[in-house]
């Protein structure tokens, strides 16, 4: 059985719980080369436990490699990942969730899709279905649990997706690019979640092109441009006067290429 | 042109009298595809999505090996397992030859590679949308085959269908094998080759269209399996 973060009724009524950050995940000297080509080169980063980290910068910056490097979906062509001070194993990615741009539902009912991701966390039989039906009647998604998970639109697959990655209860939830497909209220729907989870300690790692939504969920900004981070700031500090000129760049409109 | 009119005629009273030999044939013949291939699925599916997800030097080739298995030559798979099951073979010990036993491993020899190569095609195509999302749920390679098998188990219904085609219309192999011996390995092809040649068109006819109604069932099921799906939105 795997350590499981705290779960939604454990959190605070409001505010973020943490008082104290310490060091998640550190990156050291991690390059990704592909036929000659760097398409990442971080020397070094620190990302803390603190609150939710926001990852920004042009398409083909590098956000969703690093996120996959993170996660352990992508191997480095050199330097290292350590999460809480040990390099990344299969064991420590267990740790982690990530949702991905467009959800992956698998074929199967509403409830079967988190009761599966359960069981792949060894809960057991009897504890699944108690789990599964928290989670979907925390979302509003009781009443269709027994429907076919890919037969419910867009907005709600990525619910679905994010209740899944939840049911594990992850200490650092990666996503990529989770709402940008979505309309105004599954966007709501969605980031209510994500605070929520927030709150109850879970490590958000976001990549996002929206300032609002980084505003709205974000702590600190890590702004990445060709591969390069030039800079990881906190969210008030960036979205007034980023220090890198590619950031300002980048928030005044101009076409980084 | 007469002789034609009436062989059809025949044929098909044959057909609904419910003629106890004529019915033994196809039930025979049903029993025998439908072992095969029950066991075929059984070998295939792992095997196939195994391939489909596994990463190992040499796997392109196995691939092709795999593949090229689809299209072994009946008689040549029936001259080999003749020569196994004979007396003289290393396995005549089980006293297999001309039994129903010896057609099922001939059917089941050559549609294996069916299942397995159809199998490894949709589980593939499925782990490349299912990948990343199963890893991320700390699924490893190995236990995603069962997740995969079972998701995929619209597209793999077609792939058991198709095994199923392949071994009901299969003459040569079971002719060597089973010797076609009256009430006891005669099979629904096996029977029309031996009545043509004989000139008994009603009997082959009957079986004939017992056989061509088993193909329109067949691909009837596939449809409904489509539409089921969609239905569903499994898909």
């Amino acid at each position: 059985m795997f350590d499981r973060a705290p779960m939604f009724d454990d959190m605070a009524a409001d505010g973020r719980p943490v008082t104290q950050s310490w060091e998640l995940l550190e990156v050291e000297a991690l390059g990704v080369d592909v036929s000659g080509m760097t398409l990442l080169d971080i020397p070094a980063l620190q990302i803390s436990s603190g609150g939710p980290t926001v990852i920004m910068g042009p398409n083909g910056a590098g956000k969703s490699l690093l996120l996959r490097l993170l996660h352990g979906l992508a191997v480095p062509t050199r330097g290292c990942i350590r999460m809480h001070e040990q390099p990344l194993s299969p064991r420590l990615c267990r740790r982690q969730a990530m949702l991905f741009q467009s959800p992956v539902i698998l074929r199967r009912s509403v409830r079967s899709n988190i009761e599966y991701a359960l069981a792949a966390h060894g809960v057991s039989r009897r504890a699944r279905a108690g789990e599964a039906t928290k989670l979907l009647d925390m979302a509003g998604l009781g009443g269709r649990a027994r429907q076919s998970g890919r037969s419910l639109s867009g907005g709600e697959q990525q619910k679905l997706a994010l209740l899944r990655a939840l049911a594990t209860r992850p200490e650092i939830l990666l996503l990529d690019e989770p709402t940008s497909n979505l309309d105004p209220a599954s966007i709501l729907a969605i980031e209510n979640l994500l605070l929520n989870a927030a709150r109850a300690g879970t490590k958000l790692i976001l990549v996002t092109h929206d300032l609002g939504q980084a505003k709205r969920l974000g702590d600190e900004v890590i702004f990445l441009h060709k591969g390069r981070v030039t800079e990881q700031t906190p969210i008030e500090i960036f979205a007034k006067s980023p220090n890198s000129a590619e950031g300002a760049a980048y928030l005044s409109g101009l076409l980084l290429v | 042109m007469i002789d034609i009119a009436e062989s059809f005629r025949t044929a098909v009273h044959l057909i609904s009298s419910g003629d106890s030999e004529f019915w033994a044939i196809v039930f025979l013949s049903l029993q025998v595809s439908l072992s095969a291939v029950a066991i075929a699925c059984l070998i295939g599916m792992p095997v196939g999505a195994s391939l489909a997800v596994s990463r190992f030097r040499g796997r392109r080739a196995v691939i092709v090996a795999v593949n090229a298995l689809m299209g072994l030559p009946p008689v040549v798979v029936g001259l080999a397992v003749y020569l196994m099951l004979s007396n003289s073979g290393p396995f005549g010990v089980l006293q297999l030859l001309y039994t129903p036993s010896a057609m099922i491993i001939a059917q089941l020899i050559l549609v294996t590679p069916i299942i397995a190569a159809l199998t490894r095609q949709t589980v593939e195509t499925l782990n490349e949308e299912y990948a990343d999302q199963l890893r991320s749920l700390g699924v490893s390679r190995l236990r995603s085959v069962p997740t995969l098998l079972w998701d995929g188990r619209f597209a793999l219904a077609t792939t058991v269908l198709a095994g199923f085609g392949r071994a009901i219309a299969e003459v040569g192999a079971v002719m060597i094998v089973g010797g076609n011996i009256n009430h006891v390995t005669r099979v629904m092809t096996t029977t029309i080759a031996l009545e043509t040649s004989k000139g008994n068109l009603a009997l082959a006819l009957a079986l004939g269209i017992v056989l061509i109604l088993l193909a329109f069932v067949v691909n009837g099921a596939v449809a409904m399996l489509d539409t089921t799906s969609r239905q569903v939105a499994h898909v």
